[in-house]
């Protein structure tokens, strides 16, 4: 068979999603970034969101998220997405307003902005990318970071007593009333992406639904801040941090 | 009507679609009379008390970027707070409105009144070059009259306008003409008046993105470049000064809200001396009104600048004059406000008795 039979419309079992701009990504090879990216742009794409989707970037690796999905955006001073994110959708209730947030952003400099969004029940969906490292500013330690764990600031291993322990915010946040759904994710197999992207889809139709925040994390690789090729991080990952950051759903409330 | 309060009303009447604040003395009764008078459930317009200054600014800063009409209003020490959002907001262009009803400080200070933030607001307080429109009213009729001007300034340059008004001027309660209720712009509206505005991409166009970043420094630079010649052409355009008896006058006070209200009697009681004195009272503070100070100052012998501070607007008079006269500072602190004589003495003191 001709190969130019063979790639034809008809037999087409996967596209990139249109509001995935063709902008090289900056995120590095391995990184978890550009499939949660993707799922996104799939799921306002399936929702029929892209006239009503607002972003709110970072700071940190995913600040350019910008640049990658086609929709618009607010780019957050570092923490404050959450109450950028609670202004726009308060003054545009039609709107699906989310955040995108890794965890030095959400659970060091920005725990106050998140942890009164949720509590506020704002209708917004926060994406939580969390790596155990500061990525963009080269692999410093994360509130979220493990004991052991070396980075550029705790270079013989994160200690209790120096550094105090890792922080699982999503447990904090599923406490709190405002809350309607919070689940933990990630994307190293093809299985546990199409969870992420249920739980993403869940969500927004949360979001749009108004009853409350929703906040999906998403457990994450950062081969380059871990040092490990992309193959060996998915395994770091799998043994060490979700041993801390177990998956699955915190709080799923209905309405 | 208390000048706090007189304010907030004017808000709801210019068509605000939200405010987004903090309590803080001297200026709560903004946050406590929107609240009182429920606006959402005739405007529309939203009221949020954040979770602290840094929430609320930011609050204002993504609502300014949705092309909303928003207002925030602190005290001195929120107002340090937030100057991370002042300097992201100048940088993104975007139009808003901020008030500072300024208390003693350094630090947590005093609750009482003072001008000392003057640097912070005119000299930029945040990182980076950038400009704020800064008001100084000194009357309760201003803080209603500023926050339509300070909008409409805003709009029409996309930056941010300020009012900065001393904890007298916030307290004090006097006469007020309100204007009429002006209906909040649709979403239409906004879509045509800013174009730029993160409003969702209705009917597919182009995305729209409010970020102050940019790596690429040649574009960075061309951006301050950009920045710079709408300040300067908010300096050609926009200072504001109110000038009393400088026509044949010897001394001159300069002097801008509540103090400027107290520098006319002592003005009035120096003229009952038979001293020619008149008065300059900046309204706008950035842009600082060189020109009108220059002219008014063309006959003097001396300057007199009153100020509850040690003395940070009377930079700004030297270099409106070049130094070309002798220039003397008068200042209460701590939350101190001078009395008329005060400032008569201080006329003696430094000029009149010399």
């Amino acid at each position: 068979m001709e190969l130019n039979k063979i790639i034809c419309p008809e037999n087409r079992v996967y596209k990139k999603p249109e509001l995935l701009n063709d902008t090289h990504m900056h995120y590095c090879p391995g990184c978890s970034h550009g499939v949660v990216h993707k799922l996104v742009a799939q799921v306002i794409e399936e929702m029929g969101m892209q006239e009503k989707a607002i972003g709110v970037s970072p700071v940190g690796c995913a600040v350019f998220a910008y640049n990658y999905i086609d929709v618009d955006w607010l780019q957050a001073a570092h923490g404050r997405a959450p109450a950028m994110a609670t202004a726009a959708k308060r003054l545009m209730p039609d709107k699906l307003v989310f955040t995108y947030q890794g965890d030095g952003d959400l659970a060091a400099i920005g725990t106050a902005e998140t942890i009164h969004a949720c509590n506020r029940a704002e209708n917004i969906t926060i994406i939580f990318i969390n790596n155990a490292i500061y990525g963009m500013t080269g692999g410093q330690m994360a509130p979220t970071t493990l004991l052991g764990q070396k980075t550029a600031t705790c270079p013989y291993g994160r200690r209790v007593d120096l550094n105090g322990y890792p922080l699982a915010i999503a447990p904090l946040l599923a406490q709190l009333d405002g809350t309607c759904y919070v689940t933990r994710q990630s994307v190293h197999n093809v299985a546990n992406v199409r969870k992420t992207k249920a739980a993403i889809r869940k969500a927004f139709e949360n979001s749009m639904k108004g009853i409350g925040t929703s906040v999906v994390e998403v457990v994450s690789t950062c081969n380059t801040g871990w040092k490990l090729s992309p193959e060996k991080a998915n395994e770091w990952m799998v043994e060490n941090m979700f041993a801390k950051y177990p998956l699955g759903d915190l709080k799923n409330r209905e309405e | 009507m208390k000048g706090n309060e007189a304010l907030a009303v004017a808000a709801i009447r210019y068509g605000a679609d939200a405010y987004f604040g903090y309590p803080i003395t001297p200026q709560s009764e903004v946050l406590e009379t929107l609240e009182a008078l429920k606006p959402w459930e005739t405007t529309g317009m939203v009221v949020l008390q954040a979770e602290s200054e840094v929430a609320a600014v930011n609050m204002v800063y993504a609502g300014a970027a949705c092309g909303k009409t928003v207002l925030t209003s602190t005290s001195s020490p929120g107002f340090s707070l937030m100057q991370e959002g002042m300097s992201y907001m100048a940088a993104s262009e975007v139009p808003a409105l901020m008030i500072n009803v300024m208390r003693g400080g350094p630090g947590l200070g005093t609750i009482h009144p003072s001008q000392a933030d003057y640097f912070q607001a005119c000299k930029g307080g945040g990182h980076g070059d950038y400009h704020a429109i800064v008001l100084a009213p000194s009357s309760v009729q201003e803080m209603v009259d500023f926050v339509a001007l300070g909008w409409d300034l805003a709009f029409k340059y996309r930056c941010v306008s300020m009012i900065l008004a001393d904890g007298v001027v916030g307290q004090m309660m006097e006469k007020v003409v309100l204007p009429e209720q002006r209906p909040r712009r649709t979403e239409e509206e906004i879509r045509k008046l800013c174009p730029w505005a993160v409003t969702g991409r209705k009917d597919m166009r182009p995305r729209n993105v409010i970020t102050s970043l940019e790596l690429d420094d040649d574009i960075m630079e061309a951006n301050n470049h950009r920045f710079q010649a709408t300040y300067r052409e908010i300096e050609k355009n926009e200072t504001r000064c109110e000038l009393i008896n400088t026509e044949d006058c010897d001394y001159l006070i300069v002097a801008f809200g509540s103090p400027a209200r107290i520098s006319m009697k002592a003005m009035e009681m120096a003229r009952e001396q038979g001293y020619k004195v008149g008065l300059a009272r900046p309204i706008t503070l950035w842009p600082f009104p060189v020109n009108q100070i220059r002219e008014a100052a063309k006959n003097v012998k001396g300057i007199l600048c009153v100020e509850l501070a040690t003395g940070q607007m009377i930079e700004d008079v030297k270099l409106a004059i070049e130094c070309s006269k002798p220039v003397e500072h008068f200042g209460r602190l701590g939350g101190n406000v001078p009395a008329p004589d005060e400032i008569l003495n201080a006329l003696h003191e430094k000029f009149l008795d010399k």
